[in-house]
């Protein structure tokens, strides 16, 4: 740490299709925030490649570190700890970051310290807002997670309700691959939506009103039977009603999640939580049951390093950093704390 | 000038520090394929039984494959990392001029090999010149029976090295005038390295880091793996 007493953290974020590294300071203070997405490479296979994505990871890393740095206007001694996601994600993907974040750490003579990207993606609400009051209730919704999480304090998270299939993102993104909308699907379907009737077709999730777990796989199958059944119907109305019934489920159990628990507030994480029909729909269900909404900017909802930088400068209050042996495991979970 | 060299192209993992002196340290692991794990801590150890400080480093060489993909990215990753920040420039260096590099003495044609899973190779071959070996041909992935028909027809005595051909050395040991080379010529060596390395740096011969790219010999394998996507 510097004289003035700030840290400065270096964080980078690998964990499957974007290569980025940001510089926060503080925890809140982001100085840079650099994000090299792969999606064109690729769109063409209408999903991440792991192998394709573990190749661009090893080309963008330095060059992205590099920008970040330049961008913050912060010089190699300049930074106090070198962070970095460890898990879960792409195995091949992880341990670039993974690498990288090491040997910079080494060479600088400062720590190192891995992070859970989940945690990162529950972090990333106090990026916005620092001083918002526990207990939240998260919902975790991408391409890879859909979680609804009761975030007690810091360093204490209770897993409400989970996915049993597919996530909310692989949804969109198997729906637009089928509707033709192209990859990614999320934001390809919040567009087409837009020119669409949302009450033209009931979808209804299954699961609806049983506890606070989800299934997609369902729901995927229907828009297809249906489509397959009604071949005139009109791709923007199918769409609409397949986001209208994703938001439904989400928000209709995240407030029963933030009743159950006793919540302050909503936050939302994750690639979809960009969603703009789930960000309005969340805004309003929080303002009419009073509760404070948390919406992250889009960027701050994506992968991102930032969300790795603040949650390590949390860890780092309490706590140091990681030994230099730390590997990366696609399979890490949270450290749930069971009631 | 010091050399670190950085070797993950095989299960091993390798990294030596030497100089106009030779090779002052060197370290190697072959246990279990823990790349991320064991290099940057192995790192760490070396300088410190070298009494080096990274900051003392002039280059950073690296071995740029063919070779597992998994591992070659942990290399390549950290050496690109050390020698940014350390604004030190690098060497690449591929895996079969390492493994060659031990049986420059023998007058054979050298075929060096890495292994390339599912059932090929990754193959070059190398001729004895007077500084040292040379290579002649583009390195290629194939199956090694196919080398072996390669070697059959070309008919000319060889040394046949590296993980690959000890992996089917019957097929190779068969043939005859061809001998497959030790234990000791398995993996590429990191002291090789940085002993190939000096003195191209001392002429200069070295690249910023953004131009080091890995030799994969092989396109991706495009599928989506939605399962471990899940977990992400
Ligand atoms: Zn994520």
């Amino acid at each position: 740490m510097n004289t003035s007493g700030d840290m400065t953290i270096l964080g980078i974020e690998t964990s499957c299709d974007e290569t980025a590294a940001a510089i926060v300071v503080n925890g809140t203070d982001i100085r840079a925030n650099v994000v090299s997405s792969q999606v064109d490479l690729h769109a063409r296979y209408g999903g991440v490649v792991p192998e394709i994505a573990g190749r661009a990871h090893e080309s963008l890393i330095t060059p992205v570190v590099a920008e970040a740095m330049v961008k913050a206007g912060v010089a190699d001694n300049e930074v106090d700890v070198v962070a970095v996601t460890h898990g879960p994600g792409l195995i091949g993907s992880l341990l670039v970051g993974v690498a990288a974040a090491k040997a910079m750490a080494l060479v600088w003579g400062v720590p190192f310290i891995g992070i859970n990207h989940h945690e990162a993606h529950l972090y990333a609400s106090f990026l916005d807002q620092p001083d918002i009051e526990f207990p939240l209730v998260v919902m975790l919704v991408s391409g890879g997670h859909t979680m609804l999480i009761e975030f007690r304090n810091h360093g204490e998270y209770r897993l409400l309700g989970a996915t049993l299939d597919d996530a909310a993102g692989e949804a969109f993104d198997k729906v637009a691959r089928y509707l033709g909308l192209g990859y990614p699907g999320g934001p390809a379907i919040d567009e087409i939506s837009s020119q669409g009737d949302s009450e033209a077709i009931k979808f209804t999730p299954p699961m609806f009103h049983d506890g606070l777990d989800f299934s997609f796989s369902g729901l995927k199958t229907a828009v297809i039977n249906y489509v397959r059944k009604n071949s005139d119907a009109d791709t923007a109305d199918v769409a609409a009603s397949f986001q209208m019934a994703v938001v439904n489920v989400l928000t209709h159990k995240a407030l029963k999640a933030a009743k159950e628990v006793g919540a302050k507030g909503i936050c939302l994480a994750g690639g979809v939580a960009a969603n703009t029909l789930l960000r309005q729909r969340t805004s309003e269900m929080c303002s009419e049951n009073g509760l404070i909404a948390c919406l992250p900017s889009r960027a701050m909802c994506t992968d991102n390093a930032a969300m790795v930088a603040a949650t390590a400068w949390w860890k780092m209050q309490n706590g140091g950093g990681s030994p230099l042996d730390l590997g990366a495991d696609p399979n890490l979970r949270l450290p749930f704390i069971q009631n | 000038m010091l050399v670190l060299g950085i070797e993950t192209a095989t299960p091993q993992v390798g990294v030596a520090i030497g100089g106009h002196e030779g090779v002052l340290a060197s370290f190697h692991s072959a246990r279990d394929r823990r790349h991320a794990e064991t290099l940057a801590p192995a790192i760490e150890f070396l300088c410190k039984q070298a009494r080096v400080e990274l900051s003392e480093i002039g280059v950073v060489a690296v071995d740029i494959g063919p070779g597992l993909f998994t591992g070659l990215r942990v290399g390549l990753a950290t050496a690109k990392a050390v020698a940014h920040a350390c604004r030190v420039p690098m060497i690449g260096i591929s895996s079969l001029d390492l493994a060659a590099f031990p049986a420059r003495f023998s007058d054979r044609l050298i075929v060096s090999t890495v292994d390339a899973r599912r059932g090929e190779i990754f193959y070059a071959t190398y001729r004895r010149t007077a500084g040292g070996i040379q290579r002649i041909s583009d390195p290629h992935v194939d199956q090694p029976t196919d080398v072996a028909d390669q070697l059959m027809a070309q008919g000319e005595e060889c040394l046949v090295v590296g993980d690959g051909a000890q992996r089917y050395s019957e097929i190779f040991e068969d043939i005859r005038g061809v001998e497959v080379g030790q234990e000791g010529f398995r993996f590429p060596n990191a002291g090789s390295l940085v002993e190939l390395a000096h003195p191209r740096a001392l002429r200069e011969e070295f690249v910023v880091p953004g131009e080091i790219e890995p030799l994969y010999l092989r396109a991706p394998d495009a599928r989506i793996n939605w399962q471990q996507r899940e977990r992400s």
